[in-house]
């Protein structure tokens, strides 16, 4: 059966989600066979059998920690150049793409980036991708080598199909560091309570109504109380209101969860950009003419300090 | 020190954007500026100018004729000169044929430092930033929100999906800045009158020695097979709030097994 590479995220060997969810797409097409970098191998490698990943090939050396994503191209272009895949699959964040678009270069393959589904064809992966902030729908596919393709969070949900990998250590040649962006340090962000925002199934978003840092206490209760991620518009980051971490849109995170609400934002293009594709959308805001409310499923007009937190009385009292 | 900066014109991204039958961007159908992101890497060659190196900063961007536009606003925010790549070959080119005519340009030019937006409001891979590095052989330092240009490196801090890095290259380096980075600041009507007079020099596909069939829909890697708009999303029940808006968003949320 055809190899299938698969890039690993992780944080010090713990396997982030997306990975899970390339493993499953992967096995659409083929075989995986997941690329670990780092010194943490063993504690990912359960994990990355469990959905399915036949290898693990461990790339662990200096170089991994001290430079920025050539290493990665490095460790991937050999890989491949030895192995011959059928196709490589990253994560679509900026590491992931950058390596993504360097190895297609090195290998002169086709690069597809940001796929939210991948489909075998009969000439190799098809991918579905959202264009022009999410009002298009575009599939694609490589025309030339092994299609290097990045694939958003939550383009599937991940399955199990545990296997006992195969491990195997790569000693791979390094370029010269001259040529490559130096890592002066890494600091992993902290993870609270709430879920990642690109992982969560719900995510409760505040903009420019919130009005104040202070009163993004009442977007975080209705998260709490829904078990959501927290999000923010742009305008509600520019204002220093919330952590850029936060922040949903274009230039943000591009999120697609099972329900999204957005509270005090108007639904301007950079934000649409970044929430359109979400299942369901629930909108409150005081404008009964704000763009949001044409995406969504459900809307209130009105004051959001008014029916946040009666919602969040009303859920908890049908719990009680 | 010589920066390049190097941007793109691109359909205005609040417009109703929509795809040619070939499922490249249309062009034809609403107006196009110079992509938003790319301002950001304007403003970050001025600010290094501003700073006391002694720079000289030009312009570089590929496409029609039009995109001679996205060329003139950043000379109205200031900088030196500017560079617009056009041939019809180019048309339908991939990321990798878009950074093959962007590399060549600036190899010819000569540079010391390539500055680029995060992504095209358009496209919105990100890639061609670490392409270009790829092709030029330096350090790509990218994705950057604080540039630091001194003592012949380039520092910056990078915020990635689950950790904050800082990152340093030595120069030559190809930067890229997100919309974090600084404010871009408006052209002056001294700046757009003096942008008028700065030079600008045209190439084609020949002057950088890059055959037709590497670039352009027949050099392209990957191929759009469909393009389709997605239907609009049904417009749902909106109500106005009576005092029980929190109540009635409850009930839906339980009936749809959210709460």
């Amino acid at each position: 059966m055809a190899e299938i590479l698969v890039l690993v995220d992780h944080t010090e060997g713990v396997v982030r989600k997306p990975t899970l969810e390339l493993l499953t797409l992967a096995r659409r097409l083929g075989e995986p066979s997941a690329v670990f970098l780092g010194h943490d191998a063993d504690s990912a490698t359960e994990a990355l059998g469990r959905y399915g990943a036949h290898k693990v090939y461990v790339v662990d050396a200096p170089e991994v920690d001290e430079l920025l994503v050539t290493p990665a191209v490095d460790a991937l272009t050999q890989i491949a150049g030895s192995t011959g895949p059928a196709a490589i699959l990253l994560p679509s964040n900026p590491d992931g793409k950058e390596t993504a678009a360097r190895v297609a270069l090195r290998l002169e393959s086709g690069l597809i980036t940001d796929a939210v589904d991948i489909t075998a064809g009969e000439d190799g992966p098809v991918t579905e991708q959202s264009a022009f902030a999410a009002t298009y729908q575009v599939t694609a596919h490589v025309t030339r080598g092994i299609p290097v393709i990045t694939v958003k969070p939550n383009a599937a949900a991940p399955e199990p199909a545990p296997v006992t990998p195969e491990v195997e250590k790569w000693d791979v040649t390094f370029g010269p560091a001259s040529a490559a962006a130096k890592v002066l340090s890494h600091s992993p962000r902290e993870r609270g309570d709430r879920p990642e925002l690109t992982e969560a199934d719900i995510v409760v978003s505040g903009g420019r109504g919130v009005n104040g840092a202070e009163n993004f206490a009442v977007i975080e209760r209705v998260a709490d109380t829904l078990g959501a991620a927290v999000g923010a518009s742009r305008a509600a980051v520019d204002a220093g209101w919330y952590p850029h971490s936060h922040q949903v849109g274009q230039t943000g995170t591009q999120v697609s969860p099972q329900l999204y609400l957005a509270a005090g934002i108007s639904g301007a293009i950079q934000h649409r950009a970044g929430m359109q594709t979400s299942k369901t959308i629930v909108a409150v805001n005081k404008d009964q003419d704000a763009p949001i409310f044409e995406l969504a499923d459900y809307g209130v007009v009105g004051d959001l300090f008014q029916v946040l937190p009666q919602l969040v009385e009303e859920i908890e009292r049908r719990r009680s | 020190m010589k920066i390049v900066v190097c941007v793109k014109h691109v359909p205005d991204a609040t417009a109703d954007r929509t795809f040619t039958e070939e499922g490249s961007t249309d062009r034809e159908s609403v107006d196009s500026l110079l992509s938003e992101l790319d301002e950001y890497a304007v403003e970050q060659a001025l600010r290094i100018a501003e700073s006391g190196v002694d720079a000289e900063i030009s312009y570089l961007t590929v496409g029609p004729d039009d995109a001679k536009d996205a060329l003139r606003k950043a000379l109205a925010m200031g900088g030196d000169s500017a560079t617009h790549v056009s041939d019809e070959d180019i048309e339908g080119s991939d990321a990798f044929g878009t950074s093959l005519v962007l590399a060549r340009a600036i190899e010819r030019h000569g540079f010391d430092l390539v500055l680029c937006g995060m992504a095209s409001t358009d496209g919105t891979m990100g890639v061609v930033p670490a392409l270009l590095a790829e092709r030029l052989g330096v350090p790509a330092v990218t994705h950057i929100e604080e540039l630091t240009v001194e003592d012949g490196t380039v520092t910056g801090r990078r915020e990635g999906d689950s950790a904050t890095v800082r990152v340093q290259g030595s120069l030559p380096a190809v930067v890229s800045v997100t919309d974090r980075s600084g404010d871009a600041r408006y052209p002056s009507f001294k700046g757009i009158m003096a942008a008028k007079k700065k030079p600008m020099e045209t190439l084609d596909l020949a002057d950088l020695g890059i055959d037709a069939g590497q670039v352009g829909r027949a050099g392209a890697w990957s191929a759009v097979d469909t393009a389709t708009r997605r239907p609009p999303r049904s417009k749902g029940e909106i109500v106005t709030d009576d005092g029980t808006g929190g109540t009635g968003l409850a009930a839906f949320l339980t009936a749809k097994k959210f709460a």
